[in-house]
């Protein structure tokens, strides 16, 4: 106990330990710190072998030029500059916003109606919110081919139904204009459980009594759901705006799956140009460059997100 | 909808019974009720339909670019499935993908428990320094980490082999976060018991930290399968040869191989989501669990 306090360099945390003795020996430090040690080792050796060791050698590989084989040639930011001009490289960031701007609020006004319903008293309420969770543990793989079939341009049940209506269906993920929303409505598909069970959490945690307290100052159920439920819900809305932007930065898997990027390059995302750049034309250091850059743009978009929490967001 | 889902149904629970559905406001609270419940079900066999319809795609011989197949196929057959298993190594890459995920669920639960319990029950200086570095590699995306990685596997000549395929994904920030939150709420009395009675740190953490966050287990347990089962990018990378490969990878290359031959995709995609649907049936409490506790705080 006496090592244990010794080493603590935040005093409020450890109120509960005991204060420090003069007698605390040395020997007794280190088999401490051997114990500390043989419970971080199993975790913190794969997270520097492949996580962080990984993220510093991507740094120096983004400022060589280097296709996997022959040695690499030291270019300096050349790389980071060559990216910049490169409208290819605007191009895939902003199919990847626009993926984003699309998703986002679809997943989140449809999760949000979806919690809402399913906090009310519902009969069968955990069998419905099973349903709504099985796209979330299926594999992007799997929902990205079972959505290029349902939206398959020719004999597609969605394309085979519009046309009983009379309508022509788009080409979907054939069509230029229309592959990325083929992608957001997959991916919102998948999404929606995920973000509904958030916030479905985040209702539930909602003192009942404020809704009283609401009523009896006459507010009607408009005015409770915008002055009550939504900002007391915010931080489980940050929660799901902040996952959304960092996963929706890396979306890669649905397009690689369902457009391959194409056609014509139109869903080509920033990871899927990443992925290109390395194994398709072996330009690992162009590659490593713009992974740095999605990095930075990801860490940046968060950062501001949680600098500007305090204005919107409300802890009960 | 919004408003109506949540302070009305309240209201009509409360109503005096006799009088219940004969004023009129409690008559379109009644309403109300109804157009929810039809409208929540519409919704939930909209989200249902697709896996409805890859089982049908699935048993509808010839399903292809120029027909529809029916609600009710007319001549039902597993024919697709019997191509899938035995003109491709299908059932190798099944073995494949259930001996990663389980060995990748097994090794999370040690690197995460272990961790989780060294940033809740053994302080050490700098603690919050390392914890807040764990936590960044969570919001380091992969795509960054692709080219080294592939190039430190390559070196070690761990392309191609499950090895290279498992070793990054043995520590999970998600997973050591999960944990933590847990053990944080196991009563500190345990522990001081268990040291009076002589246990050490490894005691504590086998015989009275474990038992206690079982939930919490089971929670990381189901995703670290997902996220194995599921996990496309860093396979496709490191397991080139075929017999190697796991299902997302070999779905995504039956997609090449079987152009638009639907009932053959669609089968392999039932394959493939049937084991994690079994494993979700039996534990959809802790997923969910799982999922909300994280996004509170």
């Amino acid at each position: 106990m006496t090592a244990q306090t010794a080493l603590v360099d935040k005093a409020p945390q450890f109120a509960h330990a005991r204060p420090v003795r003069d007698t605390a020996s040395g020997a007794r430090r280190l088999k401490y710190l051997l114990v500390v040690l043989a419970f971080l080792l199993p975790s913190a050796i794969p997270l520097v072998l492949f996580v962080l060791g990984p993220m510093i050698a991507a740094a120096w590989v983004s400022l060589n030029q280097w296709n996997l084989l022959a040695p690499m040639k030291f270019v300096g930011i050349d790389n980071y500059v060559k990216l910049l001009r490169d409208p290819q490289t605007g191009a895939v960031f902003l199919h990847t916003v626009y993926y984003i701007a699309g998703y986002l609020p679809l997943v989140y006004v449809g999760g949000l109606l979806l919690a809402l319903a399913l906090n009310s008293a519902l009969k069968g309420r955990s069998l419905l919110r099973g349903v709504y969770f099985l796209p979330v543990i299926t594999s992007w793989i799997v929902v990205a081919l079972v959505w290029r079939w349902l939206l398959s341009p020719s004999n597609g049940i969605v394309n085979t139904v519009l046309a009983w209506s009379g309508i022509h269906g788009p080409g979907w993920w054939t069509d230029p204009s229309w592959s990325m929303p083929s992608i957001i409505l997959a991916s919102a598909w998948k999404d929606l459980g995920f973000v509904m069970v958030i916030l479905l959490a985040g209702l539930q945690a909602i003192p009942t009594d404020l809704y009283d307290a609401a009523k009896v100052d006459g507010a009607n159920a408009w005015k409770r759901f915008f002055s009550v439920t939504l900002p007391l819900l915010s931080p489980s809305t940050f929660f799901v705006i902040v996952i959304s932007l960092v996963n929706g930065f890396q979306v890669f898997d649905q397009i690689y799956a369902m457009t391959g990027g194409g056609p014509n390059g139109s869903s080509e995302s920033v990871v899927a140009e990443i992925y290109d750049l390395t194994f398709r034309y072996g330009r690992a250091g162009d590659a490593s460059a713009l992974s740095w850059m999605l990095f930075i743009v990801i860490l940046a978009v968060t950062l501001i997100q949680i600098r500007g929490q305090k204005r919107w967001v409300t802890y009960g | 909808m919004a408003d109506a889902a949540l302070p009305v149904t309240r209201r009509a629970s409360r109503a005096p019974k006799p009088r219940k559905f004969h004023t009129p406001a409690a008559r379109r609270r009644r309403t109300l009720s109804i157009v929810l419940h039809v409208a929540i079900i519409a919704g939930a066999l909209a989200m249902f339909f697709p896996f409805l319809w890859t089982v049908i795609t699935s048993i509808t011989p010839g399903a292809n670019l120029t027909n529809t197949p029916a609600l009710i196929p007319a001549n039902p057959s597993l024919g697709a499935y019997a191509t899938l298993f035995s003109q491709l190594p299908f059932g190798q890459v099944v073995v494949n993908s259930l001996m990663l995920a389980a060995i990748t669920t097994v090794v999370q639960l040690f690197t995460s428990s272990t961790a989780a319990y060294a940033f809740s029950r053994l302080p050490f200086r700098g603690q919050n320094v390392v914890f807040g570095i764990y936590l960044a590699t969570m919001m380091i995306p992969l795509q960054v980490l692709i080219v080294p990685l592939f190039v430190e596997l390559k070196t070690f000549s761990l392309l191609d082999t499950y090895l290279g395929a498992l070793l990054p994904t043995f520590a999970s920030a998600f997973g050591i976060f999960l944990l933590r939150q847990a053990i944080n709420q196991v009563p500190r009395e345990l522990d001081e018991a268990a040291t009076l009675d002589g246990a050490g740190h490894f005691r504590i953490f086998g015989q009275v930290i474990l038992p206690n966050i079982r939930p919490a287990l089971a929670t990381l347990v189901v995703f670290a399968f997902m996220g194995s089962w599921n996990s496309f990018l860093w396979p496709l990378i490191v397991l080139r040869s075929p017999e190697l490969q796991t299902l997302p990878i070999a779905l995504a290359g039956l997609q090449g191989q079987y152009i638009s031959q639907w009932d053959v995709i669609m089968a392999g995609s039932v394959v493939s989501i049937l084991p994690m649907l079994a494993l979700y049936v039996f534990a959809q409490k802790y997923v969910i669990q799982g999922v909300a506790s994280s996004g509170i705080k």
